[in-house]
Order: C-alpha cells, then structure tokens, then sequence
C-alpha cells in the first residue's frame, strides 16, 4: 500500500521571540481536504503558527512540510512556496490603491505569469461565486469590512492554492457581517478545500471543523473531534478555556 | 470679518510702503535696484538664463526622481542576501548629504574637465547638472524611505504572502502607495531644487543670476538681480500654494476615509 504524504505536516515546531516562547514544540498534521480549527486564548501562538507555516515568520526549530516537500529546508524558495498556500489576515490587507479586480489579478499576473485576460477571467469568475461581481471597479475602502474580507479570501484563492490559512479572519468584523464570510469559508470545504483555521468562533469550528486543536502555551494541548473537543474536554486546561468562552457566551 | 482684515491690511501695507518711500535714501535705492531703465536693458538677458535655468530644474528633477526610488527602494530590500546593496545605498545617501552642494558643483564642475579624460563630457552645464543630481538624489532617496516606511507592515506581509518577490512587493504594493503619502515632500524639494539650480552660476555657466551678474559688473547696478528675483518667485510661489493646496487635500481624504 502506497502511504500518501499528508498535506501539511508541522513536526516540532519551535519558535521565540527574544525571551518569549510562542511556539513549543508544535506537531500538527493535515490530509488533504481536511479543516481544521485552531482554538485558544489570544496569544497561544495561533497566528504565529500560521505566518510560519506561511515562511512569513523564520522559526527556531523543526520542520513544515507541504505534501512531502520540507518547506523550511534552506534550499526552498520561500516565494514559490507561498504562491502555494492563501493565507488571509483578521485585517483584510487589501491592496488600497488597486480595485478589487486588480488585488486579485495582481499576483497571478505577475507570480504565476498569467497574461492579463486570463488572469481577469479567473478573477471574475471567482468574484461571481462569491456573490461580488458588482464591486469589480471599486476601491477597497468602497467596501464593507465583510465585503473586504471575502475578496481577500478570493485574492488567495485566485492562486488556486493547495491549502488555505485563516488567521482571525472574522475577528476584525461587526457581528452582523461575520455571517457571510463564515458562510464563504463553508463553501470552500464543500469543495474540498484543506484548510487550517485560527479562530474564536467556537460554533463554526463545531459544525465546519474536521478536527478542532486546542493551542495552550504554545503547543498543542488537545485535539480531536469537534464535538469531543468542545464537547467533553479531555484536560483541565482545555476545560476552563471552554468555560471562560461559555460565560462570554460565545458557545 | 473679511472687511476688518482687508482694511487692517491696506493700512499696514500702506504705513509701511510710505516709510520706505519717505525714508532719504530710497532714490538711491530705487536706482540701484529698482532702475525701470536698468530693468528694460538687463531684462532679455536674465530671462534667456533664466530659460536655462527651468532647462536645468527640468533635467535635473526627471533624473533625481528616477534615481532616488531606486537607492531607495535598494534601501529597503530586506535579508541577508541583499547587504551589499543595502550598505551601498546608505553609504551613498550619508555620504552625499555630508557634502555642500556648492563644493559638490565646484569638484566636478572644474575638476572633472580638467582632467581632459578622452570621451568624458567638459561641459560645465553638463557637470553642474550631475553634481546637482547627484546631490538631490541622496535628500529625494530619504524622502522615499520615509514614505515606504509609512506603508503598514501588512501590506508588505500580505503582498508577500501571495508569493511575490520583494521587487514585485516593491514595485506593485509598497511604492504606489508611498509616493501618495509623500507627494507634498517632493514637491517642496521641487521648490529648493528650483532655486538650488541657480548654484551652477559659480562654473560661468550663463544661467538667470549669472546673467545679472555680468549686467552687475559692467554698470555697477542691482536692478538685474531684482529681475532674477522675480522670475525665479514667479515659478515657486505657484508651486508652493500647489503643495499647500495638495497636502490639505490628502489629509482630509485621509480624515473621510478613518471617519
């Protein structure tokens, strides 16, 4: 039997900044397809993991792997490695002095080298599924934040990346547009979308999540089936961080 | 309100202008700088080098421009791969900023020709023109800096993450945006280079205050001078309200776009 590598694989992962250690020791893996939900209190070392996963942040120890290539090796183009994955931020980062047809044609055009026709036909059609075929000539700053924050999801998937990063992406957002980009995120996993996704939205990691993992102290502390994760926490530390969120009333 | 003012202003302008005039030795001062007969005679002159001069500012300015983005997009590469090209822009703008323009003009100016290197220009306008450019080009660099430094970090990360090149981040995300942010800076270098161009005088090149001093020397009057004066008011007091008018403008479109 032929073992197929998985999509991403994070092996040790290590990571301080001066005497702060942020990442301890990290091992996380995803097959192909799979969602999954990164839960824990701000400043677990959710959205450090990601932009290292992304090569956006070096690290100090261990390995990433994106099917069976060690992405942190020193022989890797780190450019070419990113045109690989879509990573989108809890603060949108549109590009302001571009339209949305430009934000999203723009690497494509110049990383991929698509001509500009080509690259526009793939936008357009991306921009359709999403339900923003009306804002193709505006500016960001035209649109609202969730407006903003489903183009960037399109931006990255007009990449047609392997695997997508969500850092937060709702967090930034009034409550009354946090619908529509969750809704956009569920659609991605219908189509098969491997996804790994930071997030404080505890009801969206139960229904969407593959597997949820609890981050604590810069490590995995647990993993697991969302209903099993959320629902019956197996260590106490995963407990109180679900208790804290109860009485916020966010589950 | 805008009655009081006008009045106020009439009346100081007019104390003060009845004080020169009245004063012994405004005759001779009109004479010496203000001879309506001076100003016809040196007039075609000053205004042929002061031609010269938009020549030069024109020039010079285009280069600059060109040449400062690209020490300062060198400055602003990021890695260890990219040090040399680092140090060499920051070695260049230190070094350059060091040095007074006139001594700058006057080096290359008279040193360069004399050395009579088969192929290289002795032109005094053409090394007046370097020397200025070369000098400019460190100031204009650091104005650039400023501005893609002022770009949030989050939009380099972000181009970056979508798998461009530092270049390309540069070239499509970080620069656009910074030249908006410092539009009112350039063109107040515009203003100084406009006025600085007027140093290439020192080399004999005849330029607009070159002109009046020649006019200077034979008839021992200032009149030439005045006349320099206003052409070179004529081109920067407009550019300067521009910069103004400009500035208010970016800021009240960033006020709208925070509010």
């Amino acid at each position: 039997m032929i073992e197929t590598p998985s999509r991403l694989r994070i092996a040790g992962l290590s990571k301080t900044f001066g005497d702060l250690m942020v990442l301890a020791d990290v091992n996380l893996e995803l097959q192909a397809h799979e969602v999954v939900c990164l839960i824990g209190a701000s400043g677990s070392g959710k959205s450090t993991l990601l932009k290292a996963v992304n090569l956006l942040v070096p690290i100090d120890q261990g390995e990433i792997f994106l099917d069976d290539l060690a992405i942190t090796g020193p022989e890797v183009d780190a450019n070419r490695v990113r045109s690989r994955m879509g990573i989108v931020f809890q603060s949108f980062n549109l590009f302001p002095h571009l339209t949305i047809l430009d934000n999203i044609t723009l690497a494509p055009r110049k990383v991929l080298k698509l001509d500009r026709a080509a690259a526009e036909v793939r936008a357009v059609e991306l921009l359709g599924r999403f339900d923003l075929l009306d804002k193709v000539k505006d500016y960001p700053d035209r649109l609202s934040g969730g407006q903003q924050q489903r183009v960037a999801i399109v931006r990255s998937l007009a990449m047609q990346p392997e695997l997508m990063l969500l850092d937060e992406v709702t967090s930034a957002l009034d409550p009354v547009l946090v619908g529509e980009v969750l809704e956009c995120i569920r659609e991605l996993k219908g189509q098969g979308m491997t996804m790994l996704i930071a997030t404080h939205e505890m009801g969206f990691a139960r229904n969407t999540a593959d597997r949820v993992a609890f981050l604590h102290g810069g490590t995995v502390w647990e993993q697991g089936p969302p209903q099993r994760v959320l629902g019956e926490p197996e260590r106490p530390e995963t407990q109180e961080f679900l208790g804290r969120i109860i009485q916020a009333g966010r589950l | 309100m805008v009655l009081i003012s006008t009045l106020s202003t009439v009346v100081f302008v007019g104390v003060a202008i009845w004080g020169v005039l009245a004063s012994e030795t405004w005759p001779r001062v009109r004479e010496q700088f203000f001879s309506a007969r001076h100003f016809q005679e040196v007039w075609p002159a000053v205004l042929s080098g002061f031609w010269l001069d938009v020549r030069m500012f024109v020039v010079a300015e285009v280069l600059i421009l060109a040449a400062a983005l690209i020490v300062a997009a060198a400055r602003s590469l990021r890695g260890p791969v990219f040090f040399p090209i680092r140090a060499l822009a920051v070695v260049y703008v230190d070094l350059v900023r060091g040095i007074p323009l006139l001594l700058m003009i006057l080096v290359l100016g008279f040193g360069v020709p004399a050395l009579d290197i088969p192929g290289v220009p002795r032109s005094a306008l053409f090394w007046g023109v370097t020397a200025l450019v070369i000098s400019y080009t460190a100031y204009t660099a650091e104005i650039y800096r400023a501005g893609i430094e002022s770009v949030h970090e989050s939009q380099r990360m972000s181009a970056q993450s979508l798998g461009l090149t530092q270049v390309q981040a540069l070239r499509h995300v970080l620069v656009p945006q910074a030249i908006r942010n410092v539009v009112p800076a350039l063109l107040s270098s515009f203003v100084s280079l406009q006025k600085d161009v007027a140093l290439v005088f020192v080399l004999g090149v005849r330029e607009g205050v070159r002109e009046a001093q020649i006019y200077n020397a034979r008839t021992f009057n200032y009149t030439g001078y005045i006349a320099a004066t206003l052409l070179f008011l004529l081109v920067s007091i407009p550019v300067a309200r521009f910069t103004d008018w400009y500035g208010q403008r970016v800021r009240r479109r960033r006020q709208a776009m925070s509010a």
